[in-house]
This record gives structure tokens, sequence and C-alpha cells, in this order.
């Protein structure tokens, strides 16, 4: 499962040259590759993009191609692409088991085996019995932890992280972060990432800049 | 996208278009139903040669001008007071959710010369052992009638203005005006306001053909003999000689134009004040400060006429007996209650408030749904304004005529389809911004972890706008129980509601009965607004990222 982006670029509602320069990339299984930049220069639109989100008016050239597999002309909910957001972004309308069974792959059946396999997820993340908790009562570190068993749980084919830890105390972040890295080596997915922080860049695998 | 504005159009702006046609029609002598086809202006000639007809032209014009005018000027110290003050402004609330008929009768029951607001001061202070010989409900420049326009649009307004100023940097802009030496009331009416006057415009507008057109406010508080257009309107349709619709018809068209008119009229006035407001503004006179003396008697007198008008209604539901000038009854008795049939037009409204609000919600989650879908605005802004700029009057008639040419018999259904034509719009202007403010981002990730658009409808944005949509039924309910043209109208006497019970009964000899149905037509919206606060507030009461901002 490889992650490739062909001559990607993308061109924002009303701008005449695009964001940035066109970017070719590949991201093996299991590797994490770390896209850095001024602000400004479209980090997020290119995540969104990959990930189907891009609101509409961008104009785009270039391909996605996840295992071998032209994805740009899916709708997002069917690119198996999972995707980590700066602000957690858990439904505060479910329990925090809630919102990981809302992940939860629809292919594993059965009641008991469905509730057996949020509780195992909560438990590696450190927040084994919270099922029935508010999402927002966790704390920073807890609700990115969840974000992330709720999105693995749903088994992409790849990871998109989009500062994710940028919101984390210095301390805190560290911890997170690897905890995070791990886990999506672990599964052998490509993982894309952008940031401003150079931790980040450090713990990737890899850096790769955009220029205007 | 397509099929979601065909659907829109045909349910909500057919009927309105077909009954306007229709009035204009008749207005022109076109009865086929009784073999008239010749078209003439015959119908104007007799409307206009009618007598009181002028008087009847000038009542509109002062009731309804006078009416918004006085509402929005009462609003705007109002609003000033309630901006920072948010545990206030819930007060608007319940006053908003009264309809206007029981607010009518309970207004009329306060300060009549036989009125709760007489005996309370007679006749110890008054001396009076008999109803005074003065007239004050029915008064002949109508302005009992501009009261009761007022209690109902000074909160109208004022919530409006504060919706309008929720969205703007008010705390700072105050403070920014204040440190250069001007007085609050001076920031807040030459500064602020104005800003905010934008969003105004079209509340404003609807408070302007809403008093224009009023029908069972008027009939309650308004005079009599000549009455208003709109309400001399229902009287010729109400006549016996079904030819009597032409003249009817003729005066419909006259309303509107008399609408069109002042709307005409107000914009070119707004120009005018605008170019007064800046010619005072460069002036740089602070004013004095003081307190806010406007807000406090606006709110001691309203507060007293709204309290009154209820305590009013409340006591003479009791009433056994209950003589001029006694402050109060005899006895307080619940005879009235068990032995009148209430219950009869108060669950026929309950069914018709429940059946419209529903159709009226899916009809709006069908709106912003396709809406999110293709990413693209539905550009159907008319279907929400029409119906509440056009008179009542002058399409509800031809509507009720148009359903029996379509095979729909006037009954529950006709006024169900006639009261969402009212219902809807208020519905979707309040669902539409929570539904728009939405954080895109929750869907985003709901599609990132494979929810496609029919999980996300169900499963987040539905469930996260649960109090939203609450309020907007709420709303709904409010709106449809207050219907009383819509369901005289297209019921053809065959469906009794709250609304159409108690004006019947309003200016009859059985205050007691009035009373009650005047006191339910109020408390079914209390209990909806109730109900949408509690509701959510249950459902979510584990929520804390999702607490606040239902009502």
């Amino acid at each position: 499962m490889t992650l490739e982006l062909i001559e990607l670029s993308l061109t924002a509602p009303g701008a005449d040259a695009p964001l940035f320069a066109a970017l070719s990339l590949s991201v093996e299984p299991g590797e994490v590759v770390c896209v850095m930049g001024p602000s400004g220069i479209g980090k997020s639109s290119l995540l969104a993009h990959i990930g189907g989100h891009l609101a509409r008016g961008f104009r785009t050239t270039g391909e996605v191609r996840l295992d071998g597999q032209y994805v740009t002309a899916l709708p997002a909910e069917k690119r198996g692409i999972g995707m980590l957001f700066q602000q957690a972004q858990l439904f505060p309308h479910l329990s925090v088991g809630d919102n990981l069974a809302f992940g939860l792959t629809p292919k594993l059946r059965g009641r008991v085996a469905r509730r057996e396999a949020v509780r195992e997820a909560l438990e590696r993340a450190g927040l084994a019995g919270m099922e029935d908790r508010d999402p927002a009562t966790l704390s920073g570190g807890q609700r990115t932890r969840a974000a992330l068993m709720r999105t693995l749980l749903a088994q992409p084919r790849a990871i998109l992280i989009d500062e994710p830890f940028a919101a984390l105390d210095t301390g805190l972040r560290e911890e997170i972060r690897s905890f995070v890295l791990d886990h999506i080596r672990a599964r052998e997915i490509p993982a894309l990432m952008v940031s401003h922080d150079e931790g980040d860049a450090l713990a990737a695998a890899r850096t790769v800049t955009l220029h205007g | 996208m397509r099929l979601a504005g065909a659907i829109l159009t045909l349910v909500i702006g057919a009927p309105v278009m077909i009954g306007a046609a229709l009035t204009l029609a008749t207005a022109f002598s076109w009865q086929p139903g009784l073999g008239r086809v010749d078209l003439g202006w015959q119908g104007f000639v007799d409307a206009f040669g009618a007598p009181g007809i002028l008087t009847s032209l000038r009542l509109t014009l002062v009731t309804g001008i006078g009416a918004t005018v006085l509402s929005l000027a009462a609003s705007i110290p109002l609003a000033r007071w309630l901006v920072t003050r948010e545990a206030a402004a819930r007060w608007l609330t319940p006053l908003l959710a009264v309809p206007h008929a029981a607010l009518a009768i309970g207004l009329a029951f306060l300060i009549a010369p036989s009125g709760w607001a007489a005996r309370l001061v007679s006749p110890w202070a008054t001396g009076w052992a008999l109803p005074p010989q003065v007239v004050t409900v029915g008064d002949p420049w109508g302005l009992s009638l501009i009261l009761g326009l007022m209690l109902k649009e000074v909160p109208f307004l004022t919530l409006m203005t504060l919706v309008a100023a929720a969205q703007r940097p008010v705390c700072g802009q105050m403070a920014a005006g204040r440190a250069l030496g001007y007085a609050p009331g001076r920031v807040w009416t030459r500064i602020v306001w104005p800003q905010l006057y934008s969003a105004l415009r079209l509340p404003v507008l609807i408070v302007l053909a809403f008093s224009l057109s009023v029908v069972d406010m008027a009939l309650i508080l308004g005079p009599s003999n000549p009455p208003t257009l709109a309400v001399r309107i229902l009287r010729l349709y109400g006549a016996p000689d079904p030819a009597q619709a032409v003249p009817a018809s003729a005066l419909a068209v006259l309303l509107l134009a008399v609408m069109a008119g002042s709307v005409v009229l107000w914009l070119a006035g707004e120009k005018a004040v605008a170019r007064l407001a800046k010619a005072l503004i460069q002036q740089g006179h602070r004013g004095v400060s003081r307190g806010n003396w406007a807000a406090a008697g606006l709110i001691g007198a309203g507060g007293a006429l709204a309290l009154g008008a209820l305590g009013a209604l409340i006591l003479w539901s009791l009433a056994s007996f209950w003589r001029f000038p006694d402050a109060l009854p005899a006895r307080l008795t619940l005879e009235r209650w068990a032995s009148a049939d209430w219950a009869g037009p108060a669950l026929t409204s309950l069914n018709l408030a429940v059946a419209s609000t529903l159709l009226a919600l899916i009809l709006a989650v069908l709106w912003l749904e396709s809406e999110d879908r293709s990413g693209k605005r539905l550009h159907l802004g008319a279907l929400i304004v029409l119906p509440l700029l056009l008179p009542q009057i002058g399409f509800l008639q031809g509507l009720t005529t148009g359903f029996l040419w379509l095979g729909l018999p006037p009954g529950a259904l006709a006024v169900t389809w006639a009261e969402l034509l009212f219902v809807f719009p208020y519905v979707m202007i309040a669902l539409a911004g929570p539904w728009r403010a939405l954080d895109r981002a929750h869907l985003a990730s709901a599609a990132s972890l494979g929810a496609g658009p029919w999980r996300r409808l169900v499963a987040v944005k539905l469930p996260m706008l649960l109090g939203p949509i609450c309020a907007a039924a709420a709303i709904g309910v409010a709106v449809s129980v207050a219907q009383y043209l819509a369901v005289l109208l297209p019921a053809a006497g065959r469906v009794q509601a709250l609304a159409t019970e108690a004006v019947a009964l309003a200016s009859g000899a059985d205050r007691r009965l009035a009373a009650i149905l005047a006191l339910m037509q109020a408390a079914l919206p209390w209990a909806g607004f109730a109900l949408a606060l509690a509701v959510p507030a249950w459902w979510h009461r584990n929520r804390r990222g999702l607490r606040g901002g239902a009502v």
C-alpha cells in the first residue's frame, strides 16, 4: 500500500497562480513523511485535497494514487484515507465509546465483538473504561489518542495528519507524538503529516518542503 | 438538488401564486363558478364607492405604519439595555410565543372601560361605580390596535436586533465610543444601531406588511364601523352573496397596493433618516450620560400590560360572578373549565401544529441537505419572503378556491397546507443559521471514517443540531397555533381551532369561555418552547460540548 502524489498542485478560489510548485511524492507503507513550508502555502489544503475534503472552488491538477488506484474522483468516504485533525474533532453528541464505534469498520460484525474492539482500542490508548465519558471532559492528549483510535478502527489504507500535536503542551507533545506515530508504523500504512514543528519533522522518516 | 427545488416550489410557492392569481382574477369579476367570465372594473368601482372606504384606508395606514414606527423606536433603547443582559433577554420568548389573538383578547379584557385596569382603580380613585362612557377598545383612531401590535412587535424587533448584534463587536465599539467621550445612548443610536439596521430591514418590512394586513387583532382591538381594510375584506368574503367576492378581491388588490406603497415610502424614509443621522454624527455632540430611562419605562409599561392581560384572562376564566367595579371576582371556580368545550379546539390546534411543523421541518432539512450535497445555494428566498410579505387575506381566499378546483375540499388537510405556507418560512429561518454554522470539520471527519452522505446526515448532523431543530419546531408550533385566516378560510367552517373559536367569542357575551380559549392558545406555544428547552438539555445532559444555544 503506497500513497503516491503525482504532479499535484492546487489553485485557491479566485487566485491566478497555484499555491505551491507541483508536488510529486511517494510514501511507502509504514513510512511517515512530514510536509513543511511557510504558513499560507496550502499545507492543510493539500491534505484536504488528498482526503477528499477540499472546499469547492479550488482548481486542482495532478493525481493521487493509493495502492495503485486513482482516488481523486472518489468521494471522501470511499477513499479509505483516515485523517487526524488539529482539533481532534470527536463528535460532541456521542460518548467516547460511541465515537470509536462510529469509526469501527462495518466489516466487524456482532454487537459483542464490536464492543470488545472498542474496549481494546481504548485500553491501548490508555483510556480504559472511558466508554461512557463525554468527549468534552477529556484532556487534550486523551482527545488526540481517542481520535487516533477512532481513525485506526476504520482500517484506513493511509493516514493524513494535520498538526494534531500543535495544541498540546510541549512536554506532552513528545509522548503523544511517539504514541501516534508508533501505532501508524505498526499498521504498515503510509502517513503524511503537515507541521510547523521541528520536533515533528525529526520524528518523521523524511521531510518535504513546499515552495511557492 | 433539482428535485428538492421543484418540491419546495410546488408545495410552498405554487399555492401562494395560485391564490394571489385567483384573487386578482376575481377582482376583475372573473367568477367561472357563478358563470361570470367577462372581465371588468365593476368590482373596483363598487369597492371604492362603499361608504367609509376612505376612513378604512386611513385606519389601515395609521395603524400599520404607526405600529411599525413606534415598535422600531421602542426596540432601540430596549435592545441597548438587553444586549449586555442575556438572562433578561430570555423573557422576550414567552411574549413572542403568545398568539396575537390571545394577547389581543387579554389586552381587551384589561383596558376595556369595564376591564380589569378600570376595576383595579375604581371606585376609590376614579369614583366610577359603572364602567365609564369612554371608548378604549375599538377606538376610532385604532390606538388600542396599535398598542396590541406593539406588544407583539417590540419583542420581535428587539430580538432581531440582539441576533444581529451578536455577530458584531458591539462591546468594543461601545467602549471605543465612550472613550471618545460619547454618552452610551449616543454611541448605541449613532454608531452601533445603524450598523445593525441592514439586518433588521427584512424583519421591519415583515412587521410593516403584517401590521397593514392583520385581521385577528383588528377584529378584537380595532374599530368595527368602519373597520380596517383587511377586516372589511374578510366581511365581504363572508357575505352570503358570493358576488361580494368581487369587491372583496378588488379591495385585496388595493390593500396589496397600499402595502407596496408603504414599503416604497419606508425605504425612501430610511434614506432621509440616514442623511439626517449623518449630519447629526458630524456635529460631534457627546450627549449627556444618564440612565437608560426609556428602556426602563418600556419594560415597566410592556411588562404591566403583558402581565395584566394574562392576569385578566386567568381571572375571567375562573370567575363565577364578577361585578363592576370589584377588583377581583366574587369567587374563583374551575366550573367553566370543567363544563366548556375547550379540549376539542385545543386538540385540533395541536394536531394542526404538529402536522404543519413536521412538514415544515422535513422541507427545511430537504432544502439545507440538498444544498450541502450539491455545494450550491438554492436560490428560493422568495419562498420564504413572499408568504410573509403578501397580505394573507390577499391570497388565502383565492387559495381556498384553488384547492377546491384541485379536488381538495375545505377541511383539515387544506388548513394544514395553508398553515405550512407560514410555518415553513419561520422554521427555515430558524434552522438555516445553525445548520450552515455547523463545524464542517466534523463532517469531513465522519467522511474520512467512511461515513457516506446519509450516515453523515442521520448520525452526525441531525443529532448535533437537535437543539436548533427543537427550537425551530417550537417556533413552528407557535406560528401554527397563531394562524387565524389560514384556519378560517380554507376550513370553511369545518375545522374549529383555538384561534377561530377565540376570535369568534372575543366580542361576545361569554368572556369566560373566550378567556379559556385564549389561555389555551397561549399555553400551547409555551409548552412547545418549554419542551424545546427540555428535550435537548436532557438528551445531551452529559455532553458539555453541545450545551447552550438551544433557544
